[in-house]
């Protein structure tokens, strides 16, 4: 890595809110490698969801208002640590491609967009713009003797058309970046399974089945931690856990961290920077534990 | 699971409609069942997402349009992933989704309501205000127990702003909605 990394921040309504230490931890291991994110100024919510079961062109636009701000900043590339703003922008820009169906957008709009701006996840720009040996460098307390179950979630990776980013099927990028810290990193075969998705509130029995089932493969392997990197995955795994082990007769105690969380501690960063505390099930005693293991390596 | 009534008209117009608004190819699936297998959502829908693509074909609106599965959907793209025949199964179901809100089919009402409360938040505010979209769902659906249990845990935290943050720009936000509806009405 010789150039500078410089990128527009989209950082999702949930980044404001339920998953604030997800926001957080970025931008803090981003400033710690030296990646420059450059927020944009006024952004507004991409619809998830919510607006591509209403209407495409709809959706369209209201990922595009935020597209035409980057557009105007000037800048070629965006990135965003929420897999579902990703795709939400991603399949936009996709669509608008099409001249017909750019046309219909641009009407819904104040000021059109010219399809210009190329947005990744963070996750994305780690592995091909900074590089695993780049990271794995900068290293200062690998996170050797912690076993994690590296889930994608998904949407990071589907449909490969539109995502343009690893397998769609077997995705790698999570796992190396976690092997790089120095992680033992589990073959999770769950890792692009759907967790339930938004239906907690209106349809729990949905979420207790689909996150349930990630929950026992987890442990059943014999994971420390699930390491995330979808703020919707992340809350359905840690926020719902109890009503999870409540529907099922369960009784899982599995941290689920955000992978950017790990990231920081790897790093040397100090725990206030990465919202540790903001999760529901603590990671903190068995991150303690694994971690102050005497490592395999230096013995032998 | 339903039985399909083979007896029920074939509706042309809707065939079409489906393929115009997808862009996809509906007569290039031949049933393999991929998309079925791979579906996370099947122990909840009414009819696998397999058997809704053969009733796009047979034309078969009214049964596709009152489908549960519809509104269960949760775009996970495993099928459009995994379609031998590179169909973009979930969004034919998307776009099924849009007729059936159209023509007032909402089998899963509670899912609707969800969605719904969303959109008005982010309509109102310019972005979602989580607190008030849950304060919303609540009272249209008169379900006062939806998560109560999780308020203790959240609060603390600092993860649930009481007081929504608009963005200066929220008016031009309010105007994509308004222009997009004035347009479907017209
Ligand atoms: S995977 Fe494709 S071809 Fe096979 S049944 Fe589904 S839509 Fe049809
Ligand atoms: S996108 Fe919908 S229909 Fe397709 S596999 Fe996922 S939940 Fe099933």
């Amino acid at each position: 890595m010789s150039q500078a990394l410089s990128y527009a921040y989209y950082p999702g309504c949930s980044g404001m809110g339920t998953s604030k230490e997800y926001d957080q931890s970025t931008r803090a291991v981003c400033k710690a490698l030296g990646i420059t994110l450059i927020d944009i100024e006024d952004w507004s919510c991409c619809g998830s969801t919510p607006a591509h079961t209403v209407d495409h062109v709809l959706s369209a636009a209201l990922s595009a208002r935020n597209l035409a701000k980057i557009e105007s900043m000037g800048q070629k590339t965006a990135v965003t640590p929420c897999p579902s703003c990703l795709t939400n922008l991603r399949t936009a820009s996709h669509r608008m491609a099409k001249e017909a169906f750019k046309e219909k957008v641009n009407a819904l709009l104040d000021a059109p967009y010219d399809n210009t701006v190329d947005t990744k996840s963070v996750l994305q720009v780690l592995v091909e713009d900074l590089g695993a040996e780049e990271l794995a460098k900068r290293v200062v307390k690998p996170l050797s003797g912690l076993k994690v179950a590296p889930y994608y979630g998904c949407i990071m990776n589907r449909p490969p058309e539109v995502m343009e980013f690893d397998d769609p099927e077997n995705p790698m990028a999570l796992d190396d970046i976690l092997a790089a810290l120095g992680a033992e990193v589990l073959p999770f075969p769950l890792k692009v399974e759907c967790c339930g998705a938004s239906y907690g509130v209106a349809r729990k029995d949905i979420v207790a089945k689909l996150s349930g089932k990630l929950l026992g493969a987890a442990a059943g392997l014999g994971a420390d931690v699930i390491v995330a990197a979808c703020p919707l995955c992340q809350m359905n795994l840690d926020l719902r856990q109890e009503q999870i082990n409540q529907a099922n007769g369960t009784h899982y105690h599995m941290p689920v961290l955000y992978y950017t969380q790990l990231m920081g501690l790897a790093l040397g960063l100090p725990e206030r920077q990465l919202g540790l505390d903001k999760l529901c099930v603590d990671p903190r005693a068995i991150l303690r534990a694994a971690l102050n293991k005497p490592a395999k390596a230096a013995n032998d | 699971m339903q039985t399909i009534n083979l007896h029920e008209a074939y509706d042309a117009d809707f065939v079409a409609k489906v393929q115009e608004e997808s862009e996809q190819n509906l007569a290039l699936c031949y049933q393999c069942g991929n998309c079925t297998a791979g579906c996370p959502y099947t122990f909840v829908y009414d009819i696998p997402v397999s058997q809704m693509m053969r009733l796009v074909q047979a034309g078969r609106k009214r049964q596709a349009l009152s489908a549960r599965s519809l509104w269960l959907c949760a775009t996970c793209e495993s099928c459009t992933t995994r379609c031998p025949n590179n169909i973009d199964v979930a969004r034919v179901m998307d776009v099924m989704r849009h007729m059936a809100r159209r023509e007032g089919y909402a089998t899963e009402k509670g899912v609707k309501t969800f969605w719904d409360c969303f959109l008005d938040s982010m309509r109102k505010h310019g972005r979602v205000f989580e607190m008030g979209l849950v304060a919303a769902f609540v009272t249209r659906t008169g379900r006062f127990w939806t998560d109560v249990d999780l308020a203790p845990r959240m609060l603390p935290k600092g993860k649930l702003p009481f007081t929504p943050h608009d963005i200066q720009g929220k008016d031009e936000v309010r105007k994509i909605f308004e222009r997009y509806q004035a347009r479907s009405r017209s």
